[in-house]
């Protein structure tokens, strides 16, 4: 637990005084609203639509941060500090899909009222508990999956290319269930909570690939 | 020392009669569809084509999980032949079914059949499988990466089809269902026998490649030993375990 919160810190202070990835993926997610209301010819939208246009949009910006989650580790030695430490390895894992669950929820915290102002034709403010349960469990899906594959990626030569390629398949079940669960609650005079369905599905998501890469990350740091 | 040749003449013999016996039955014994008429006979090897892919990316990441538990190489290889040869037959699949639906619906893809659907992401995914292992060069890596990935993988199939399947309605012909199927008994036998014989047939091709992959492995061994280091040309770089 200490090891977790170590490298957590480590993480954090890093973005905070180098400020490499989070800016990029807010911005990436605002241009990508202005994109789509051009795309689209819209000036607002709701329902099915709209949850997509976000969901899609908050996909791809965690992209960007899936991409640099273990760049430092690889450039500068990280990894072979971590494995000579007499610490759990899954410690790494824990961490790592910590600091991007946190990326992903200031993300949104700017990203989701953004989204509001720019495109969304209904007011966000009744619907908003329902849409920050939707949007925290995908975000849960997004962070394991995505420190998963991202560990993956980093070793090969085109981690850039083979990162998204096995991440989007693997992420498209939690991008279901987030453009599913997210939908109904977009309408106009939408009742608030989503529905239980795709909240349930995206919690049994959760719950398995958490386990699942709990038992596999180990393999991915032995050298 | 394995020998993966043991016993293929005669699971390439039974998968052959297998095979012609179904593709018999098929066109001789099954009734005609009362409402899809002759296009439904695809159907015998449409479904089994995608059983056997599903269940062989599946044994993919069993295979898999065997590498990682005890870090034999063979083990890995088996795991890549296996994919690989999934990734062919649900290539097959993806054919029949848009010639299928082509005839019974009208489209060549249907999104709303969760079953097609799925289908097609599990193969986005599993496409993956050749790219990663091409891009890693160590040999040692690549197979302990491969095998994570055919584990996570196996292990996204079933989940990735219950999610799909919430999504959308059923409008996949359900012919085999848990509560016994509504097929009339010509047509199960038919499609039983179908269903064994491609069954066979991945098993006789996974069983050759494994064949060839072997010998051509011992080859290189004997050849090193015979005539020294220089004389036997250094891999060329591969997705594929050597």
């Amino acid at each position: 637990m200490r090891t977790v919160l170590t490298v957590l810190r480590k993480d954090l202070l890093l973005e905070l005084r180098g400020l490499e990835t989070l800016p990029a993926m807010v911005l990436f997610a605002i241009v990508t609203f202005v994109i789509f209301h051009f795309g689209l010819n819209r000036d607002t939208i709701d329902g099915q639509l709209a949850a997509g246009v976000l969901t899609v949009t908050l996909l791809f910006a965690a992209m960007l941060g899936i991409n640099r989650l273990f760049v430092a580790e690889r450039e500068q030695g990280g990894f072979d500090a971590f494995l000579l430490a007499p610490v759990d390895r899954s410690a790494l894992l824990v961490a790592k899909a910590t600091a991007l669950f946190l990326f992903l929820v200031v993300l949104e915290v700017i990203a989701v009222p953004a989204f509001g102002l720019l495109l969304l034709g209904p007011s966000l403010g009744p619907v908003l508990p329902g849409l920050i349960a939707v949007l925290a469990l995908g975000d849960v899906a997004l962070a394991v999956i995505g420190t998963l594959v991202s560990a993956i990626a980093v070793q090969t030569r085109a981690r850039d290319l083979i990162g998204p390629i096995i991440g989007l398949p693997l992420l498209l079940p939690a991008l279901i269930g987030m453009a599913r669960g997210t939908g109904p609650l977009l309408v106009a005079h939408a009742s608030g909570s989503p529905p239980g369905k795709w909240v349930a599905i995206l919690a049994l998501y959760d719950l398995v690939f958490a386990l699942l890469s709990y038992a596999v990350f180990d393999f991915l740091l032995e050298d | 020392l394995t020998t993966y040749g043991r016993g293929l003449r005669g699971l390439s013999l039974a998968a052959a009669a297998t095979i012609t016996a179904a593709l018999a039955l098929t066109f001789f014994y099954a009734p005609l569809d009362a409402n899809q008429g002759f296009i439904q006979k695809i159907f015998y090897i449409h479904v089994p084509l995608a059983i056997t892919a599903l269940c062989g990316f599946v044994f993919g990441g069993v295979l898999g999980a065997m590498y990682l538990r005890t870090g034999d190489r063979k083990w890995d290889i088996r795991s890549y032949v296996a994919i690989h040869m999934a990734l062919i037959f649900g290539i097959g699949t993806l054919l029949t079914g848009t010639i299928w639906a082509k005839a019974s619906w009208g489209h060549w893809w249907v999104w709303s059949d969760p079953t097609l659907t799925s289908f097609l992401i599990v193969m986005l995914l599993f496409a993956t499988y050749q790219p990663l292992r091409f891009s890693i060069e160590d040999p040692e890596r690549q197979s302990r990466y491969a095998s994570v990935f055919a584990v996570v993988a196996g292990a996204f199939v079933p989940l990735n089809f219950i999610a799909v399947r919430a999504a959308q309605g059923y409008v996949h012909p359900r012919v085999l269902t848990l509560t016994g199927g509504n097929l009339p008994g010509s047509m199960r036998l038919t499609f039983l026998v179908a269903l064994v014989g491609i069954v066979l047939l991945y098993a006789t091709l996974w069983k050759y490649e494994m064949a060839a992959k072997s010998t051509r492995m011992q080859v290189r061994a004997l050849r090193r030993a015979l005539l020294g280091e220089d004389a036997v040309r250094p891999l060329k770089r591969s997705a594929a375990p050597s």
